[in-house]
């Protein structure tokens, strides 16, 4: 037998079977199709909590990174002396450093009253310490007291801030503070916050009075053009206090990532989300096989007294499988293809279909039929042509 | 003429133990080239075991039973496969897949060997149908056929691999008299033109006389 007839032929009848019961076959799909979406928008929400977790750090324009070794993430830090921070400027490698401020302040909406909660950034505005044009532009008027600036991508509930600043109306309250909205720039939202707003390290003390400029949240710091990033660090790390951490731009991308995937469970309840859709998806499935197999058995008990061996009849089971995964998946990504745009417009954060997910969505959803194939030709024994006479 | 079947004090028993109960006690028979022999008995006399022993899907462990050739006692599945594949079978039921038409049911016996082109195939399979006449049906399924093309089409699926040995267990059990004389008459005529063997269980004595032997099986013996 060649190789083509080989795979081929169990294909072919596995298809025909299939496709002769319209109605289970339809049901079939629609079990594959489940579990597909169930995978697509577990492992889609998770990138998405993931990169939004990123977001603010990604756009931090510094070489190094001080944080105090109690704070899990930058949406819950703690707060350490100015003094660590200049001790760096010790190090002759390093060129600037500058402390962030980071607090959790409810906002007014200028058109509604309503408050609620956002993240408030507080930083030397010559320090550009965002890398993003449009914060960078206002850094002189953003000196000035009790001035702010308001993240765009922020969620609608705050108001429409664009319209409401062209026509004029750009006063505003943070934290019972009286503020001036004087422009707008692009950070977007988060699991932590809804929100974003910039202001200037003066103005923030003012916003939160409880706070002083001696307590800082974060450290960022830029090194002389040329010089090593982990030869300082591991120099910083040796003489800085224990209590705090050196990261790098990736290490602060990871730390906070790592809060969502570790620490926060969130992590842990999109992974097992994602499993109990492939189980589910793999019961479906297996009941289907089963089923076909239990309905087909005395055709197959016929082929096998026919001359046809058992390998045969496991192809057939695995053909059905694997047709059964490609006929699901592709509604499935079709229909995750919608879900992420309903999803997008109403989570305000990005969640692009990338094709690194559409294929690792694939292998599970084969991975998932070809686990109910390897289950279901347990029944193929049952299919024994001396019962059949 | 040699033998093509060639069976020698075969016993054979299911259960073990005390509840063991004989089936086949010392059965002795030999089946020429093109010969056609009809096994009859009542019912329990052992006749279907006995068939499915012929055709290699039972296991039997004491005797001699020589088919084409090859030894069926404590073989293994390759050489029963392999012998398989030079027998037709006819069953009670049709057994047709339902899910493909007659043509391609048909076409099933050849897909096991691959030397054939699909065309080569279809054409063969074709023949086959047009010969048990039912040229006109070839795209039917199963479900669209009565009960005596049905049984047609099982009896072209049987001949189509031009095998060696037909082996059939009450082909006309579920068929009315005209059809099923028509079944097994054709049956004949077409196994006659190829010198093929055909072993028939039955106990309709309606069809006796198309046997060249009558073999007479109850409680296990020949008598």
């Amino acid at each position: 037998m060649n190789r083509f007839g080989w795979l081929y032929f169990p294909a072919r009848l596995a298809w025909r079977q299939l496709v002769f019961d319209r109605t289970k076959l339809v049901a079939a799909i629609c079990g594959v199709l489940f579990a597909c979406v169930l995978v697509f928008m577990q492992l889609g929400f998770k990138d998405t909590l993931y990169a939004s977790a990123a977001s603010a750090p990604l756009k931090l324009d510094g070489d190094l990174f001080l944080m105090h070794k109690q704070s899990e993430a930058m949406w819950r830090p703690i707060q350490f002396k100015r003094s660590e921070l200049m001790r760096v400027l010790g190090n002759p490698a390093v060129a600037e450093a500058y402390p962030l401020y980071l607090g959790l302040a409810p906002l007014k909406n200028i058109q509604t009253q309503a408050k609620r909660t956002l993240m408030v950034y507080g930083f030397d505005p010559d320090s550009l310490m965002f890398n993003v044009d449009s914060a960078r532009n206002k850094h002189i008027e953003l000196r000035l007291k009790d001035t702010v600036l308001f993240d765009e991508y922020s969620r609608p509930e705050f108001g429409p801030v664009r319209q409401l600043l062209e026509a004029g109306r750009n006063m505003t309250e943070i934290n019972d503070y009286k503020v001036t909205i004087i422009g707008l720039f692009q950070l977007g939202v988060s699991f932590a916050a809804d929100g974003n707003v910039v202001t200037s390290d003066l103005n923030f003390m003012r916003i939160f009075p409880r706070r002083n400029l001696d307590d800082i949240d974060m450290g960022m710091i830029r090194l002389n053009p040329g010089a090593s990033v982990e030869h300082v660090q591991a120099e910083l790390k040796s003489y800085l206090n224990e209590f705090v951490n050196v990261f790098t731009y990736e290490e602060l991308l990871r730390h906070e990532k790592d809060y969502w995937a570790n620490t926060a469970p969130i992590g842990f309840i999109f992974g097992f989300g994602t499993v109990m859709g492939w189980v589910v998806g793999l019961v479906i499935v297996y009941q289907i096989l089963f089923t076909d197999i239990a309905n087909h058995r005395n055709e197959f008990a016929t082929l096998k007294a026919m001359g046809y061996e058992q390998g045969y009849f496991v192809r057939v089971v695995f053909a059905s499988a694997s047709f059964l995964a490609v006929l699901g998946f592709i509604p499935g990504y079709l229909l995750s293809l919608g879900l992420y745009n309903l999803a997008e417009s109403q989570m305000y954060m990005p969640m692009p279909m990338l094709i690194s997910k559409v294929i690792t969505v694939f292998m599970f959803i084969l991975s998932m039929c070809f686990m109910a194939g390897l289950l279901a030709i347990r029944k193929l024994k049952d299919a024994d042509p001396a019962d059949m006479f | 003429m040699s033998n093509v079947i060639e069976v020698d004090h075969l016993n054979f028993s299911f259960g073990s133990g005390t509840l063991t109960q004989p089936v086949l006690k010392d059965v002795t028979i030999s089946l020429e080239e093109g010969e056609i022999v009809l096994i009859t008995g009542p019912s329990g006399s052992g006749k279907t075991t006995f068939l499915t022993i012929i055709g290699g899907l039972r296991q039997a462990l004491h005797g001699s039973v020589k088919v084409l050739g090859h030894q069926f006692i404590n073989s293994n599945e390759q050489i029963k496969v392999k012998t398989r594949q030079q027998i037709g079978y006819i069953f009670q039921q049709h057994n047709l897949l339902k899910s493909l038409t007659a043509l391609q049911n048909v076409c099933m016996t050849l897909e096991i060997n691959t030397t054939m082109t699909e065309q080569q195939r279809y054409d063969r399979a074709a023949e086959m149908l047009i010969a048990v006449g039912l040229g006109d049906r070839l795209n039917y399924k199963p479900d669209q056929l009565s009960g005596g093309q049905r049984q047609r089409v099982s009896i072209a699926r049987a001949l189509v691999g031009q095998p060696k040995i037909i082996l059939a267990d009450e082909p006309t059990a579920s068929l009315d008299k005209q059809s099923g004389y028509e079944a097994v008459s054709l049956l004949k005529c077409l196994a006659k033109e190829s010198q093929t063997t055909i072993l028939l269980v039955t106990h309709d004595y309606r069809i006796l006389d198309i046997a060249d032997r009558v073999v007479e099986l109850e409680d296990g013996m020949i008598k």
